[in-house]
């Protein structure tokens, strides 16, 4: 399947737009595009021919109606802190933002639901509900700005998936447009609908299926009590194996995370956590649940941190020392950007018992690519976000960087692993989307694009690619640590 | 407990139903026919491709083939303390884990833990033109491509040959106690959302006959401080009374009428529909045996945001002419038939089982 050309008509297209009843904001200018022409993953810049601001669904069908019968590329965006490029407009199409689709609809303690519109921030439906004593549990790093919106087209993790779950685990019900205008309401308020489960089809489809107009969440009590451990270790094997040993004794925390050294010594730099920086890995291990609960789990953990050989454990005596703790971690990001002009961040899963094999590999890559690396996990989970770091303006560096973290990928994907646990594709992986699917499974995906947008317009040359671009190569690449939403905690 | 891989054959066989457009009907171990809709076509039989492949307890995950029966899984996740969460029905010794992710059951622990598609992590398939695919992984992460596999999750073999399915899995609690108290059905779905907010580690709650049903699970000091909350008299062998509503084996289940399962948002009250109700889920999901219709059934549930099945139909009755299912609306059909058509393009798989024309 070719790579559709667009060659819409722009002046037809604006009129359109213009026409429809009541008017929603329309830019044009090239000064009102350019805050648009990138999101989270700038290196990947480019303008739409417009942009639209609907308010109400009425419009969006309408927008949705005029792309179709034009035959206009249609890319769906929410607070654009993605770090895909999945919301990187098309040069030939509408940037449609949902930006103001910002209410809170409708809160129901008894059923613990909120059912909000996508432009709510993910923060913004915890602050909703917490006199209540419940929360919206997936907490991606960016979860001041981005939107709840994006979190389901991305399918948003966070810190805490490991106990909580992704966010195809926390809806209930979407409400969704497809390009030909239809509004379709997925799942339901009860746990689950008739016919085929396409509330998880739709959950990380990257906006390729449709345009979600509105999400049902589910929302969860307050635990009782919260509580974190830090361990040290002098080897970052012994720590990959402590992470195991807690798995093993049935105990899953809320949280479970580790840096090497390298991440330690920028974090502590930046943050002043208190890390001990002569540390080779930590762990925070973060417990939640009843009182006795996390009384009994602080303390089995405490033992089993201590017979995985951890040279120190402190556990957090309050919330503010809980916090700190975290500090370093949530900052380890831009922590790094300090040290190092450019850095490019992976996203790569693995099952965990492979992280001493692939964390060597990454050492020795590391040696072989003449660049450094600092790395941060969800260790609970497996999901790696090596940092690779570089500087652009060295010749060379930034294809050895490129070269490295393909790499990187690509092993994750060997050792049975993704190359992708939270990020997305977007436009940064769609080149190592060949590594890990054969041709055959990337058609039938391109058969499920196509029942549902069968002219391919809804953000093309994203998430799954043709098979003749299967040879070419994407980069997340921050320049001289200016990360786009650079107050955004990054982890 | 046979291990063998036949893929090859398998997949030989459904060529050959594209070549000619033959209908298949997929089976696993037999144990669920009676569910869905009446199928036809010639028996693809899942039930020897079996075998654990996979299985290490410390990355809370197992792979095994579609074949593989429940029973044999179960046990082998009981050796290592750990359990399938979702607590799937069996409905007979034979079950399979293909069987069982097609149908995406789950028992008592669903409102607290998840369902099946919530614990599915990757699969291995053949779709409708013979092809052998692979989707997800066994990484909890997983954000590459189309979630194609939770897609496979109660699809009832519509869309794909389940060859393998990666599953999450969990530890088991540590300690498990049921207590019982008399409430009234609406006094107890009012309680098991009160109970639900405040973070009770509950992992059951049930209503027949006046009584409520509550199970804990979890440490064994959660378990007694939550006890203490909630009163009620301890169940000595609370363990077989889960087991048996799972399974229907209770004596409510000795009906000889129409069986339906009802799904409903959670604060639902009590629906007036003549018959016998069982609650479960925390009242989210209801097992009624009426003779009511269908039409009246969905008319009471569709109203409050729910839907009906009808489980398992009575013995005696002429098969029904409409979907066990609830009807879906127009558009969500239309692309129901387009998805069906993208993985299943000449229709050869349990044409019909979900529903007519899928």
């Amino acid at each position: 399947m070719p790579a559709p050309n667009f060659n819409p008509d722009r002046e037809q297209l604006l009129s359109a737009l213009q026409a429809i009843r009541p008017k929603p904001l329309i830019l044009t200018k090239p000064e009102e595009l350019k805050p648009y022409e990138c999101d989270g993953l700038s290196a990947y810049r480019k303008l739409p021919l417009v942009v639209v601001l609907p308010e109400t669904l009425e419009q969006v069908q309408a927008i949705l109606k005029i792309c179709s019968a034009q035959k206009v590329p249609v890319v769906a965006r929410g607070a654009g802190t993605g770090l895909s490029g999945g919301a990187l407009p098309h040069e030939q199409g509408v940037l449609l933002s949902l930006a103001k689709f910002t209410k809170v609809l409708d809160i129901n303690p008894e059923r613990r639901t909120a059912t909000v519109q996508p432009g709510v921030r993910n923060l913004a439906i915890t602050q909703a509900v917490e006199h209540l004593g419940l929360y919206y549990a997936p907490d991606p790093s960016s979860q001041i700005a981005c939107t709840i919106g994006g979190n389901v087209a991305e399918n948003s993790g966070g810190v805490h998936c490991l106990k909580y779950g992704l966010t195809v685990h926390n809806i209930l019900q979407i409400k969704l447009i497809t390009i030909e205008g239809e509004l379709l309401t997925i799942g339901s308020h009860s746990l689950d609908a008739p016919g085929y489960d396409l509330l998880a089809l739709m959950t990380g489809s990257e906006g390729m299926l449709g345009v979600i107009v509105e999400v049902t969440v589910k929302l969860l009590p307050k635990p009782e009590r919260v509580q974190v451990l830090l361990a040290a270790f002098d080897e970052v094997i012994k720590a990959g194996a402590a992470v195991g040993a807690i798995i093993s004794a049935g105990i899953i925390p809320a949280g479970l995370e580790m840096m090497d050294g390298p991440a330690i010594q920028a974090a502590e730099d930046f943050a002043h956590a208190g890390y001990p920086t002569d540390a080779a890995a930590i762990l925070l291990c973060e417990l939640d649940g009843t009182n006795a609960e996390v009384s009994e789990q602080l303390m089995r953990v405490h033992d089993i941190l201590l017979n995985s050989a951890a040279t120190e454990v402190r556990t957090a005596k309050d919330a503010q020392e809980r916090a700190t703790f975290w500090k370093g971690r949530k900052s380890a990001f831009p922590a790094v950007g300090r040290i190092s002009p450019d850095y490019y961040c992976m996203d790569g899963t693995i099952p965990r018992k492979h992280l001493p094999q692939v964390l060597q590999s990454i050492n020795e890559f590391s040696k072989e690519f003449e660049l450094a690396v600092a790395n941060v996990f969800h260790a609970g989970d497996g999901n790696l976000h090596p940092l690779i770091l570089f500087d652009a303006n060295q010749p060379g560096q930034l294809e050895r960087a490129e070269a490295f973290g393909g790499k990187i990928l690509e092993l994750c994907v060997a050792v049975g692993g993704t190359i992708t646990g939270e990020h997305g594709v977007g436009m940064e992986k769609i080149n190592q989307m060949c590594a890990q699917f054969n041709s055959l499974e990337l058609t039938q995906f391109h058969a499920v694009k196509a029942a549902f947008d069968p002219e391919g317009l809804l953000n093309p040359g994203k998430a799954v690619p043709t098979l003749q671009r299967c040879a070419e190569f994407g980069a997340m690449h921050v320049h001289q640590g200016q990360l786009p939403h650079a107050d955004l905690e990054r982890f | 407990m046979s291990e063998q891989d036949l893929s090859q054959t398998l997949q030989a066989q459904v060529q050959a139903a594209y070549a000619t457009g033959t209908a298949l009907t997929i089976q696993g171990g037999n144990s669920k026919t009676w569910y869905g809709n009446p199928t036809q076509g010639a028996a693809l039989s899942l039930a020897e491709h079996s075998g654990i492949l996979n299985y290490e307890p410390s990355e809370l995950v197992i792979t095994a083939r579609a074949g593989t029966r429940l029973t044999e899984l179960e046990t082998a996740l009981a050796a290592e303390h750990q359990c399938l969460a979702f607590e799937p029905p069996h409905f007979g010794t034979t079950a399979t884990l293909g069987g069982t992710i097609a149908c995406n059951f789950s028992g008592s622990a669903r409102p607290y833990l998840g369902a099946a598609r919530d614990f599915v992590l990757g699969c291995k398939l053949i779709n409708g033109q013979g092809e052998i695919l692979q989707f997800g992984g066994q990484v909890m992460k997983n954000v590459a491509g189309y979630d194609v596999s939770r897609l496979m999750a109660g699809a009832l073999g519509t869309l794909g040959v389940l060859l393998e399915v990666s599953l999450r899995v969990l530890p088991k609690p540590e300690t498990e106690l049921t207590l019982v108290k008399e409430l009234s059905a609406n006094a107890a779905i009012q309680q098991a959302n009160a109970y639900v907010r405040l973070a009770l580690p509950m992992s059951g709650f049930a209503q027949l006959d006046g009584q409520a049903y509550l199970r804990l699970a979890g440490t064994a000091g959660a378990v007694q401080q939550a006890r203490a909350t909630i009163g009620g008299e301890l169940l000595p062998d609370g363990a077989s009374f889960w087991l048996n509503l799972r399974e229907q084996q209770l004596a409510f289940f000795q009906s000889q009428q129409n069986l339906w399962r009802l799904s409903v948002p959670a604060d639902t009250p009590v629906l007036e529909l003549n018959g016998q109700t069982l609650y479960d889920w925390g009242g989210a999901q209801r097992w009624l045996f009426s003779d009511l219709e269908a039409a009246d059934i969905r008319a009471a549930v569709t109203n409050i945001g729910g839907h009906a099945t009808l489980f398992r139909q009575a013995a005696q009755q002429a098969q029904a002419t409409e979907s066990r299912f609830q009807p879906l609306a127009a558009e969500l059909l239309r692309y129901h038939r387009q998805l069906k058509q993208a993985f299943d393009p000449k229709g050869i798989f349990n044409p019909n089982r979900l529903y007519l024309g899928l």
